[in-house]
């Protein structure tokens, strides 16, 4: 089922939440809705589900205006940031609850059977018994989303669904889920504010901001060619040095990069931490090296370049540092845009 | 010292005296029984029962005995005052509550069985208990509904005048009954205000079984209303919105998602408004007219007893009464438990 948002506004008493969103989804498509925390993300979403109507702009799931839908006619699977299940009933009762209150009518064994369908699904079996307070975060996340499909929903709407979950749960679910996905190829939007999550997940990544969309694309676009700064600094670990570009010539420190299509005057130079080669000596931007932070995988260095901005950079484990050495940073992939304030 | 530090400086120091075991052990020393290198180490480390020591033993079954001694209640904890505060609370409990109660049922037990029963048999008794029930089962179903009702619009809804009326829930608390009595009297005889219509409607509330009622639900109402308040506060939304999205109707949210997640707390407020009612004095005598038969619930009836000196009968339909409040509260407690047995982890 098609998706397609129209001009969406939401008003929260005086807070305006969403200014005009447009946004259109494709069958089968699995899209991540990524921003800070009040961004207006998961306003959006209840706003796709029902949960909350717009004030202005339009709603359409396939050809069908869907703006005034109910909630309960909508079609639509929910799955709760905190799992939402119905505590005094057990796991297969959660599932089958969508089952029982429909109005096409079941026969018991019929639903007995898909729940345990379902259950096999989300690799539940033998957990049907169980009461939600019995099995763990991960497991609740998987009983919400085998209920939520339960109804056979044209759209799967999911609210930070890994939010509550630790590190490792999480990335094994992302996974888990991108494959649910790739098997049943229903048209999923999803509300996070973790980038890894967004890109590791998603066929499109929306990223939003104060209620507006700064950015949509593919994974690949958003992290190769960030539209704007806010997108640069979300994304992940940014470093910024004020520039002034000049005929399509963004100059740091005497030093020129490429700004074609950024206005002339003054404007900022992002680049990642792992875009930077040190050297002790040559061309580049001259810098000192205050701190050494051991990673894991790599060294985060912190430097102070000559006109007193601070920038970090990754290097290799075995980078042999010394405090306060000098030397010079040569900046890969630089983005250049113009200065915000 | 770190914790992770502590617990392998521990295993090193085992590891240390186990090998000490070991080695001496393989050398062929003699090693003498009774000597066991972990027989002050709390770990318990199975090395076959040929091995294991006589004392070892013994230390175990002395400090179990000590354990049991001391309870497991008292054993070492990090919260301080639990034996004091104990102490308190049974003395308190036995005094101020249980000494009444034997006492009553001392007095009550000073008659023989047979006049026992036929003071409790009486056919006057037995009016007083139909009366008694009945007003209190009515007034409590009055209250089950509205109570909820009230906890329902506290707890969910915005509106001017909200604290006033959460404040004025507990007036039946704060109010002496005997005023409630009272004013509910004033304003329900056929010449008052409430009284004067519903008279015209042929409705006749002062002095009857429905004025019992009334003065009973009023005493009682916010026992159902703070028992039901907090827990529909606690009540996650979004189980009404997942309720929602899976296609539930408002009927079935509140059947089927609501009603059995405050069961609970609607079951404690029952068995206490009940429990109230049942007890209720002050503000019956003055609306209930107190005829024999009619109008006369139990407690009155016990109070007449008593103002006549008939100590022990006056004891027997109080202690009716008290089986009857125990009964009620076991059956409350044992729904309670089935209907929480979903929050037990397993």
């Amino acid at each position: 089922m098609k998706i397609r948002l129209d001009t969406i506004v939401k008003t929260f008493d005086t807070f305006r939440a969403v200014h005009g969103v447009s946004l259109e989804i494709e069958s089968g498509e699995l899209v991540a809705l990524l921003g800070p925390s009040g961004s207006g993300k998961t306003t959006i979403l209840r706003m796709v589900a029902g949960l909350e109507y717009p004030d202005e702009g339009a709603i359409f799931f396939g050809e069908e205006n869907a703006t005034d839908i109910e909630v309960r006619h909508r079609g639509v699977g929910f799955v709760f940031q905190h799992y939402a299940l119905f505590p005094h009933m057990t796991i297969g009762e959660n599932i089958a609850f969508g089952m029982k209150v429909s109005k096409t009518r079941r026969s018991t064994a019929e639903i007995a059977e898909r729940v345990e369908e379902l259950l096999r699904l989300v690799q539940l079996d033998g957990l049907k018994d169980r009461f939600p307070a019995q099995i763990s975060g991960g497991q609740r996340q998987r009983v919400a989303l085998a209920r939520a499909l339960a109804v056979d929903p044209k759209v799967l709407l999911l609210d930070e669904p890994f939010g509550a979950l630790d590190a490792n749960v999480r990335r094994d679910l992302r996974r888990w889920l991108r494959k649910i996905h790739e098997d049943l190829g229903i048209t999923t939007l999803f509300v996070t504010h973790d980038q890894a999550e967004a890109l590791d997940l998603a066929d499109r990544v929306v990223i939003l901001d104060k209620g507006r969309i700064v950015q949509a694309g593919t994974p690949e676009e958003v992290c190769r060619a960030p539209d704007n700064a806010f997108v640069m600094n979300f994304l992940g670990d940014a470093n910024r040095l004020r520039a002034t570009v000049t005929a399509g010539r963004a100059s740091v420190n005497e030093i020129l990069f490429d700004a074609a299509g950024v206005p002339d005057g003054p404007a900022e130079l992002f680049f990642r931490p792992a875009d930077v080669i040190w050297r002790e000596e040559g061309a580049g931007i001259p810098a000192v090296i205050l701190r050494v932070i051991d990673r894991p995988d790599s060294k985060r260095i912190l430097a102070v370049t000559a006109d007193g901005q601070h920038v970090e950079f990754d290097t290799a484990p075995e980078f042999p540092f010394r405090m306060q050495a000098r030397g010079t940073l040569e900046i890969l992939r630089p983005k250049v845009f113009a200065a915000s304030t | 010292m770190p914790k992770a530090a502590i617990s392998t400086n521990f295993t090193a120091a085992v590891d240390r005296r186990r090998n000490l075991w070991k080695t001496e052990a393989a050398a062929g020393h003699d090693v003498p029984r009774g000597f066991h290198p972990f027989a002050a180490s709390p770990l318990t480390i199975d090395e076959g029962p040929a091995l294991r020591p006589v004392t070892d033993r013994r230390m175990a079954l002395a400090r179990r005995a000590i354990q049991e001694i001391r309870g497991p209640a008292l054993a070492r904890r990090i919260l301080p005052g639990l034996p004091l505060t104990l102490g308190i609370t049974l003395v308190y409990v036995a005094v101020i509550v249980l000494l009444p109660l034997g006492a009553l049922i001392f007095k009550a037990a000073s008659l023989g069985p047979a006049d026992y029963w036929t003071i409790v048999s009486s056919d006057r008794a037995v009016a007083s208990y139909r009366v008694t029930m009945l007003c209190a089962a009515a007034a409590t179903a009055f209250n089950l509904v509205f109570g909820m009702a009230l906890a329902w619009v506290i707890v969910r809804y915005r509106f001017p005048g909200r604290r006033i009326v959460d404040a004025l829930v507990d007036l039946p608390f704060a109010l002496p009954t005997a005023v409630a009595g009272i004013a509910l009297t004033t304003l329900f005889a056929s010449n008052g205000w409430f009284g004067g219509a519903l008279s015209a409607l042929g409705l006749k509330v002062a002095y009857t079984p429905l004025g019992i009622i009334v003065a009973m639900a009023f005493t009682s109402l916010p026992f159902i209303v703070r028992t039901v308040q907090p827990v529909l506060e606690e009540l996650d939304g979004a189980l009404e919105e997942a309720a929602q999205t899976l296609g539930a109707s408002d009927g079935e949210i509140f059947r089927k998602v609501l009603l059995p997640q405050l069961f609970p707390a609607l079951l404690a407020g029952l068995s206490l408004s009940f429990a109230r009612s049942l007890g209720e004095f002050g503000a019956i005598i003055f609306i209930a007219g107190n005829q024999p038969y009619e109008t006369e619930i139990t407690a009155l009836l016990a109070f007449i007893r008593l103002e006549e000196y008939d100590y022990p009968a006056s004891a027997a339909i109080a202690s009716v009464m008290l089986m009857a409040a125990f009964l009620m509260l076991a059956i409350t407690n044992i729904l309670q438990t089935r209907a929480l047995r979903y929050t037990v982890k397993g």
